[in-house]
């Protein structure tokens, strides 16, 4: 009988322990912060990948619609945005389940977009027809389509979500629009082939990047006035293979990350001085890029060696390339 | 501790704390000799610096198509090379103190040094880690200087974690050449030590391409660069400074270097040697 109850008495202690240790190893050893994704379209593959931000790894890899190339999130981050350009639509995805939600009427050819800061309504640039298309991403209905430059494709918007801007390849122009009026407010003549426009978090600038021209003009909302030029130069790589494209600019508006092509480089200015600190060595043809949530990594597509990089932007080293599909074109992270 | 040996006619006892009186004096004896030859300091640094400044600088686009491990992204080719280079030093480092060992033989040092009654084997060890230490040396003012035109490994903590990888290259490279250094006479075979040892090494290993690279041109050298042990020693040392370790370089590091200071521990030992018959210090005995 004794011996029974010492017996039960220390497999109770047995037990306590165990719960105890396990909760002591819980604590010391806490469990990884709850891990975000990385969605990535690729163009030649109608796919886009996700990718867990923690340890890089595929963890879905979604059929899209044909010729997928512009990527966003709902400021939710609960929504995905793609334009299937060759399909002539914008699909929205269950960042979650990963189930196509439903699809936007975009018009013909739609390449790069933007969303309104509120999450609605979307700005879609269509590259075939010459159009900035607006769409209810609630009701899917088109608001409006304001005629623009030939090849129209970057979209910026200002954060308070009042300026709109937009890139015509063909033109070589940066046109203001004003969201409340739908109304161009100014056209602003860059270098050759301007891709993709971004505004400093203050609102004051817009970043435009011209990809044969090889330069980023830098434009100040109120005067509309390129501001500075910016021009870069690699040793041991060809002036003609630096082709900006996407730029992206810290919160704090101190660091901005150019995208420049063929080069394989990304370019990092000092916003204040304008003066390229560092050239990072990344995939082949770096296209577009995203940062992370909290704003420490940046992900970058690399069209031609088919994979991402991760760049750290504290240290501004590369971190890792991580193989996604063929032709990665375009980039968003969320939580 | 104390170890007995006998001396011819002598009964002597060393204790262990003369052996490190003894190993102290080799060590310090080379790098005294490597401090006041600046010569030889500036040479054992520029030789690399010339590969990383103008020959790397003139083929920093062709690599960065393909990551290989250690890599985790695209890296440069200043920074592919420097594994190599660093290598390259230890490789002339320990055919230089080969080098010194013909010196010393020439110049009568060696006489005095191989009186001692340490065993030979001692004093071969002794005069392998006195050249480690100096080719750590020329290592880490190679990795400052590099640091300095970006050429670094992802994380600092590499700078330690190639310590042991560069002390095990440095006795595996060290003891080759001291192995070799048994059969040369005179100061003047250092000529055709480079043309037939470094620069074959060199040339066929992964220094300077990866090796899938050599794939690509012929099988025939992709194969001998495989088995190429200065290859394994250049991949030990890449992994290292990326905090990894490659245990097949590893074992290939590890083998050779017993087999090649067995080698020389052999040509050294004047009753089966071969420095007698070469007409080395033990010729006329």
């Amino acid at each position: 009988m004794n011996s029974r109850l010492s017996g039960r008495a220390s497999l109770a202690l047995v037990r306590t322990m165990t719960a105890g240790v396990a909760l002591a190893a819980l604590a010391a050893f806490p469990a990884p912060a709850w891990a975000g994704k990385v969605f990535v379209t690729n163009e030649r593959d109608h796919t886009m990948t996700v990718l867990d931000s923690d340890s890089l790894n595929i963890i879905e890899t979604i059929k899209t619609g044909r010729r997928p190339r512009g990527v966003t999130a709902s400021p939710d981050g609960k929504l995905i945005y793609v334009c299937a350009s060759d399909d002539d639509r914008v699909e929205v995805y269950d960042a979650n389940d990963y189930r196509l939600v439903k699809t936007l009427p975009s018009g013909p050819d739609p390449e790069l977009f933007v969303l309104h800061p509120s999450g609605n309504p979307l700005y879609i640039a269509n590259e075939d027809d010459a159009l900035v298309t607006i769409v209810n991403t609630e009701t899917g209905q088109v608001e409006g389509e304001i005629p623009v430059g030939v090849e129209p494709e970057g979209m910026g918007i200002s954060p308070d979500g009042k300026l709109l801007v937009n890139t015509s390849e063909t033109t070589s122009m940066a046109h203001f629009i004003d969201t409340q009026t739908k109304q161009i407010v100014e056209n602003v003549l860059v270098d050759s082939r301007p891709r993709v426009a971004t505004f400093t978090p203050d609102g004051k600038h817009t970043w435009v990047s011209a990809e044969v021209g090889g330069t980023v003009s830098v434009i100040d909302n109120a005067t509309h006035q390129v501001v500075k030029k910016l021009t870069f130069s690699i040793p041991g790589v060809n002036e003609e293979a630096i082709q900006p494209v996407g730029i992206r600019i810290t919160d704090d508006g101190k660091t901005a990350f150019v995208a420049l092509g063929p080069a394989n480089r990304v370019a990092v200015v000092d916003v204040p001085t304008y003066e390229t600190k560092a050239y990072l060595l990344v995939g082949q043809r770096v296209w577009q890029m995203a940062f992370s949530p909290d704003k420490k990594t940046l992900y970058t597509t690399n069209g031609n060696s088919n994979d991402v990089s991760v760049i750290d932007v504290d240290s501004l080293k590369v971190k890792k390339s991580v193989a996604v599909g063929r032709s990665p074109w375009g980039v968003v992270a969320i939580p | 501790m104390t170890i007995a040996t006998t001396a011819p006619g002598v009964e002597r006892r060393i204790t262990a704390g003369g052996y490190l009186v003894c190993l102290g004096g080799i060590v310090w004896r080379e790098s005294l000799r490597f401090l006041h030859q600046r010569g030889r300091f500036l040479s054992a640094l520029v030789r690399p610096l010339v590969w990383l400044f103008i020959f790397a600088a003139g083929f920093r686009a062709t690599l960065g198509v393909s990551i290989i491990p250690p890599y985790e992204t695209y890296v440069l080719y200043e920074v592919y090379i420097a594994p190599g280079l660093i290598a390259m030093i230890q490789l002339f480092n320990g055919l230089q103190s080969s080098l010194s060992m013909v010196y010393d033989r020439e110049v009568g040092a060696m006489r005095i040094l191989l009186v001692s009654p340490y065993p030979r084997w001692f004093l071969l060890v002794s005069k392998l880690v006195a050249g480690i230490a100096v080719s750590l040396l020329q290592v880490y003012a190679f990795l400052l200087v590099a640091y300095f035109w970006d050429v670094q490994p992802d994380d600092p903590i590499g700078y330690l974690t190639v310590l042991p990888a560069l002390i095990l290259t440095g006795f595996m490279l060290g003891a080759m050449g001291l192995a070799m250094s048994s059969v040369f006479k005179q100061l003047e075979n250092f000529a055709s030590v480079m043309n037939f040892v470094i620069f074959p090494m060199f040339f066929a290993s992964s220094a300077l391409y990866p090796l899938w690279r050599v794939q690509q041109a012929s099988i025939p050298l992709y194969e001998i660069c495989r088995y190429n042990p200065f290859t394994s020693a250049v991949e030990l040392i890449r992994f290292a400074l990326y905090r990894q370790i490659d245990w097949t370089s590893l074992a290939v590091v590890a083998g050779c270097s017993v087999v090649f200071l067995a080698a020389a521990i052999f040509a050294y030992d004047p009753s089966t040697g071969l420095t007698s018959r070469r007409g080395g210090p033990d010729a006329g005995k």
